[in-house]
């Protein structure tokens, strides 16, 4: 498999009133042709902060990529000039965001909105862009797409508008597309028919996919590595069976222990991690996960662990074994 | 069974909301069907859980319960006195005893008041507390949620969400409820806070004897903490069983749907299942469909289910379902 992007290093900071927010600190990952990974985390762990930043999409100011490379094919995203950038996002990169309701312009019709990219990106006159943005809306199940094309995105419910964001996304035929929490304003039995249209469209595509979420459960069928994220570092990184199988950072462990899981038979109490998510006032000298940590020694008081290799698919930022409770 | 007894009985609950047009002169031109006969009892010391999808008319039925909206015909019995036929002073009095908690801890909270005074509040209203005596109940009530008691004079926007839901908490044990609504307590917390808030509940209930009333669409967390469980769909209960009943041998079509559509958290166990994906959205409540509300989803759909409305009828011993197609 060919690699189509590496990140190396990203740190990306916000100036605020009360200082100086350290929103991402030193993340690396790479992604293959067709792979999908997962990146998990809570609110304000940097998860759509990294990707943003890769794609040079954080305001700015306040925002700043103060180092890293997000290296797209070979060339680094960071230091393209916007001509560039622009030509890559959009049609070799796209993103799918949260909030379907917000998302569209709502004075402009939906086909005039689908079919922007093409006009723009690949030429395309009117009438042909038109033409294939009703066959890409019928791809992501819109029923009489043609007939929709020119309804306004209020028109439609909040489903049936997620998929007109998948279709927007993909009319392009990216390489990559990002999937920033593409799921989590949905309900249950919508999620599930968004979570089978994107599983299809990926073995009928063939594109890479960065999932962003926070929910545990929707990325173990999706994914097949997953990045843990926690106070702006990934903390943990592994194959997807082997992450939960065998999970290794003490809040991954965590984590997984405080879901309730429908499976299970037996009562048991729920895994709670005591205390709150740092804020990222200064960047972390210490292990961020310090002050919630069950596992912690005195090592983790003085500095910060690097992600490293325990196995091929498995990367852990940890000082200490949680299995023996002793320093690697 | 042992007898228990029964805390609140709801009764063939209904409520519609009017929807009405016209600027100057309003008239009625429809009706949100928001709760349309909906039956329920909760027994003393248990919690049933209320789980449906967004605008399935959850939220209202706890909402009419505690009479916050008034009910478009149906009763509510507390203890066994009705509620709706309720008024004024007799509401109110009868109100202490049923609490509520909100999802959201951001809004639920009056930003212009101190802890102290959001706990308090409830007491001066039903004067139970007083002076010194109240001071005392609020530094309990603080421990008892798992706050520090130091924290007295600080403003809800210094908290995090999961500590404003405990100040949250705190205010509904202020009267010592026996019924607590919780309607969506953990929705909008994180995965690592949510667990802290539920297993505060359950100490909560265990200590205090506490009956909840559980309502979310995470049907994961109502799994875990429901003695018994009410399915909602667009306004009626599809579904009524036990925990484990419901969870292992769902009869309805809706709630199968919607048990395989939620995600586990394991990679193996996502594998080997098999999903029923629904087709298409949930229906206007303004015009639901006729006889089963749920046939335009339904994937067995006959004729009989566009002609009559499906009672709610019990197929085993404390299981029932709203179901033509179901033995």
């Amino acid at each position: 498999m060919t690699e189509i992007l590496s990140v190396q290093g990203l740190e990306t900071q916000f100036r605020t009133r009360e200082g100086i927010v350290h929103a991402v600190n030193g993340v690396s990952f790479n992604l293959d042709e067709g792979e999908t990974l997962g990146i998990v985390g809570e609110s304000g762990c940097g998860k759509s902060v990294s990707v943003m930043s890769m794609l040079r999409l954080i305001p700015s100011p306040p925002g700043q990529v103060v180092a890293g490379k997000a290296l797209y094919q070979g060339k680094d995203l960071l230091k393209m000039t916007d001509d560039e950038i622009r030509h890559v996002r959009g049609a070799q990169i796209s993103m799918v965001f949260q909030d379907p309701m917000t998302f569209f312009n709502p004075v402009l019709t939906i086909g005039k909105q689908v079919s922007e990219p093409l006009e723009i990106h690949n030429g395309m006159n009117k009438k042909m862009a038109y033409e294939r943005a009703a066959k890409v809306l019928e791809m992501v199940g819109i029923p009489k797409a043609k007939e929709r094309l020119e309804d306004y995105p209020h028109q439609f419910s909040g489903g049936m508008r997620q998929r007109v964001m998948i279709a927007m996304a993909l009319i392009t035929n990216p390489q990559l597309l990002i999937a920033d929490e593409p799921t989590t304003a949905l309900d249950v039995t919508i999620q599930a028919q968004i979570v089978e249209l994107v599983q299809r469209l990926r073995e009928e595509l063939g594109m890479a996919i960065i999932w962003i979420t926070h929910d545990l459960g929707i990325i173990a069928g999706l994914a097949k590595r997953v990045a843990v994220m926690y106070g702006g570092c990934i903390v943990e990184e592994a194959e997807v069976k082997e992450l939960y199988a065998n999970p290794m950072h003490p809040y991954t462990r965590g984590l997984l222990g405080s879901l309730p899981r429908m499976d299970e038979s037996d009562h048991r109490r729920l895994v709670s991690i005591d205390g709150m998510p740092p804020i990222l006032m200064e960047k972390p000298k210490s292990c961020p996960f310090l002050s919630r940590c069950t596992y912690a020694v005195d090592h983790c008081k003085t500095e910060n662990p690097a992600l490293k290799s325990l196995s091929p698919n498995h990367k852990v930022a940890c000082w200490v074994d949680p299995n023996t409770g002793r320093e690697f | 069974m042992e007898e228990r007894k029964v805390l609140l009985k709801v009764d063939r609950l209904v409520k519609y909301f009017p929807i009405n047009q016209g600027f100057i002169f309003k008239q009625h031109s429809g009706d949100v069907h928001a709760v349309d006969d909906v039956s329920f009892d909760i027994y003393a010391g248990e919690t049933l859980g209320l789980v449906g999808e967004s605008g399935c008319g959850k939220s209202t039925t706890g909402r009419t319960i505690l009479q916050l909206y008034r009910p478009t015909s149906g009763h509510v019995y507390f203890e066994g006195q009705d509620l709706v036929k309720m008024k004024g002073e007799t509401l109110r009095k009868t109100r202490k005893k049923m609490q509520m908690i909100f999802q959201d801890p951001y809004a639920s909270l009056n930003p212009r008041m101190t802890v102290g005074d959001i706990i308090s509040e409830p007491m001066i209203v039903h004067n139970t507390y007083k002076g010194s005596a109240m001071k005392e109940r609020v530094v309990h009530l603080l421990e008892l949620v798992g706050l520090n008691p130091a924290f007295i004079k600080r403003y809800p926007h210094e908290f995090s969400g999961g500590q404003r839901q405990r100040i949250g908490i705190a205010r509904a044990l202020a009267l010592d409820p026996d019924l607590i609504i919780c309607d969506e307590p953990i929705a909008a917390l994180d995965v690592s806070v949510q667990a802290q808030v539920v297993n505060l509940l359950e100490d909560l209930q265990r200590d205090l004897k506490l009956t909840y009333l559980f309502i979310a669409h995470d049907l994961s967390m109502v799994k875990h903490i429901s003695n018994r469980v009410a399915v909602m769909y667009l306004g009626i209960i599809a579904e009524k069983a036990t925990r484990d009943e419901l969870y292992s041998h769902p009869l309805h079509p809706y709630t199968k749907a919607l048990l395989s559509a939620v995600p586990i958290p394991d990679p193996v166990a996502e594998e080997k299942r098999k999903r029923v994906i629904l087709e298409g959205d949930v229906p206007s409540p303004v015009n639901p469909p006729s006889g089963c509300r749920f046939r335009t989803r339904c994937p067995i759909a006959e004729k009989i289910c566009e002609e009559a409305r499906p009672e709610l009828r019990e197929v085993n011993p404390g299981h029932f379902v709203a179901c033509h197609l179901v033995k």
